[in-house]
């Protein structure tokens, strides 16, 4: 143990004398911010089990389960289509490496919330999973975005991107086209105040607009104005 | 897919233990029974001893439960009597088999009241200090005798009785809920609506300072309501002031709302201030905000599927699995015949 703390001590010792900054290194901020990146998609997971097991969930608690996880679906489907903008806007390079798990967690969330639907609220039976399922609008978009969002869970893996190749990004970007049905159906979802899930939607159409290819090209010229001018200050 | 009495279980059955026994013809040596082992005597409220014998069903009710079925969700339920348990622990003893009531803390903490605010778990808290006294109700419009009533005169001059009626909200969720009140037909009788009166309009309290919902300026308020003028009169619907023997929280709207149970939930407007006698149809707020999703009759009806919620089956509060929805709320057999001749579809 004392060794061990020895040793670490020592490296510590040697990084920080072969380095002039005390910062942590590049790699060592990478590496936090990955952990806080799950931390913060599994934050509403555990208080929404932490509500379940203190009874909390409202006089509906499947409904409330619902909702809750098709919120966080969204948020997370959100964050993981901002981080491409991210490094596009501000340079950040690191939020790339977030995208992967951000979106994993969307699927997971897209999931739980499939589940719950299914198997919690409508216990399976067949003709009412099929009129709520297929007679509701809502419903069916919802549905679709989420059967959207299988394949490429399946193919998140440095494997299939590999097997894939130049196809594997043609086939994330059904992603938008999730990212835009989910707003759809949290439109047709609302009774009346649909100003919530607009701007939800706002959100998504500002974070797939700076991808739009000339949007993007005058962003980045941007940024390299605004950087020369605090250079040159 | 409709659904007959007579194809749901005996989970379903909707008849009182009361009702059940005087069926038998037990129900008076019961009664002795009762009062022999009841922990109090006559501490029943004074509504209790009217409705006893107020209840659409007569004495002789077939105890059979496909046939009695629509008794169901029960209109009148008997109070047990003015030999049973005092008024706070009486609710408990009138449960429909199959369907218990829905606690006093869900019925008080899970309201649609957009009021004070579109999250139902929030509204008890928003409605804490609404001060529902002193309160006047004005009745007019197409009456001869157009009255404005203090809260207390209304529970004075006529008799409260407890009914035990589901609540079935359009967003495909239920409750069965005791409630305190009286028929509105009797408050209509007192004014005497004239000839050309067709319909009923109520209106919700306007006061935004009360009131935090009402400053969203996104909705139409007041909240305004309406009912045909036989509806209206129909024994099942009842001015509510109370539940579970209680006075009407603010939250399930105090002092004084509708109840009409075969409609869905939002039909039954809360915290009236201004019950008007009408000819043409009254535009509902919900009307004005989402003509194509809500009509003017809004009858629980699983045949007329609902653009987001499921209308076949609903969630009773505090149960897992889901339930069958019924053809007005179960309630068919009192109120079907409101509409003989009208599409449904149509008059959603």
């Amino acid at each position: 143990m004392s060794v061990a703390r020895t040793s670490r001590g020592a490296q510590a010792e040697a990084r920080n004398n072969s380095r002039v900054r005390v910062r942590p290194a590049p790699r060592r901020r990478e590496q936090i911010a990955q952990v806080i990146v799950h931390l913060l998609a599994l934050t509403p997971l555990a208080l929404l089990v932490l509500d379940g097991l203190r009874d909390n969930l409202t006089a509906n608690p499947i409904q409330t389960i619902t909702f809750r996880t098709g919120k966080f679906a969204l948020a997370l489907l959100v964050l993981s289509l901002a981080c491409t903008p991210l490094n596009t806007v501000f340079g950040v390079r690191t939020a790339l490496k977030w995208r992967r798990p951000l979106g994993l967690y969307a699927f997971m969330y897209a999931a739980l919330h499939f589940l719950t639907f299914t198997v919690l609220d409508y216990g399976l039976d067949p003709v009412l999973l099929r009129e709520a399922i297929f007679e509701k609008r809502y419903a069916l978009v919802g549905f679709t975005a989420f059967l959207l969002l299988v394949p490429l869970a399946i193919t998140s893996t440095r494997g299939w991107m590999k097997r894939l190749g130049k196809r594997w990004k043609r086939l994330h970007q059904l992603a938008y086209i999730a990212g835009l049905l989910v707003i759809v159906h949290y439109v047709w979802l609302v009774k009346a105040d649909r100003r919530e899930p607009l701007l939800w939607g706002a959100a998504i159409a500002i974070l797939l607009a700076i991808r739009l290819p000339p949007v993007r090209r005058a962003v980045v010229k941007l940024r390299g104005r605004a950087l020369a001018r605090l250079e040159a200050n | 897919m409709r659904i007959k009495s007579s194809e749901i279980t005996p989970e379903h059955v909707y008849i009182s233990r009361r009702k059940f026994m005087k069926g038998l013809g037990i129900s008076a040596a019961s009664a002795l029974l009762l009062a022999a082992c009841g922990p109090q005597q006559s501490s029943a409220p004074a509504s209790s001893s009217s409705q006893a014998t107020a209840g659409p069903t007569a004495p002789t009710a077939s105890a059979a439960p496909a046939t009695a079925g629509p008794v169901a969700g029960a209109a009148v339920q008997a109070n047990a009597g003015a030999t049973s348990a005092p008024a706070t622990a009486s609710p408990k003893k009138v449960e429909v088999p199959g369907e218990p009531l829905t606690s006093f803390e869900d019925v008080t903490n899970f309201n649609n009241f957009y009021e004070f605010t579109t999250n139902k778990e929030g509204v008890a808290r928003l409605a804490k200090d609404f001060k529902a006294a002193p309160w006047t109700v004005a009745v007019g419009g197409m009456v001869s005798k157009p009255m404005t009533f203090g809260i207390e005169d209304l529970v004075k001059k006529f008799a409260q009785e407890e009914r035990v009626y589901r609540m079935r909200c359009v967003e495909g969720w239920s409750m069965v809920i005791p409630w305190l009140g009286f028929p509105l037909a009797a408050l209509l009788k007192e004014v005497e609506p004239l000839s050309g009166a067709k319909y009923v309009r109520f209106e919700t309290v306007l006061d935004p300072m009360q009131m935090p919902g009402q400053r969203d300026k996104m909705y139409p308020w007041p909240y305004i309501e309406g009912l045909r003028l036989d509806e209206a009169m129909n024994d099942l619907t009842i001015l509510s002031t109370g539940l579970y023997g209680k006075s009407l929280l603010p939250q399930n709207g105090a002092p004084l709302r509708l109840v009409v149970p075969w409609k869905y939930g939002f039909k039954s407007v809360k915290s009236i201030v201004k019950i008007d006698l009408v000819d043409k149809e009254p535009k509902s707020l919900w009307m004005a905000l989402s003509p194509d999703e809500y009509g003017f009759y809004a009858n629980v009806n699983p045949e007329v599927s609902h653009p987001r919620w499921s209308q076949a089956s609903e969630r009773r509060i505090g149960e897992t699995a889901r339930r069958r929805t019924l053809p007005f709320n179960g309630y068919a057999e009192q109120v079907a015949q409101l509409y003989t001749g009208m599409d449904l579809r149509k008059n959603y």
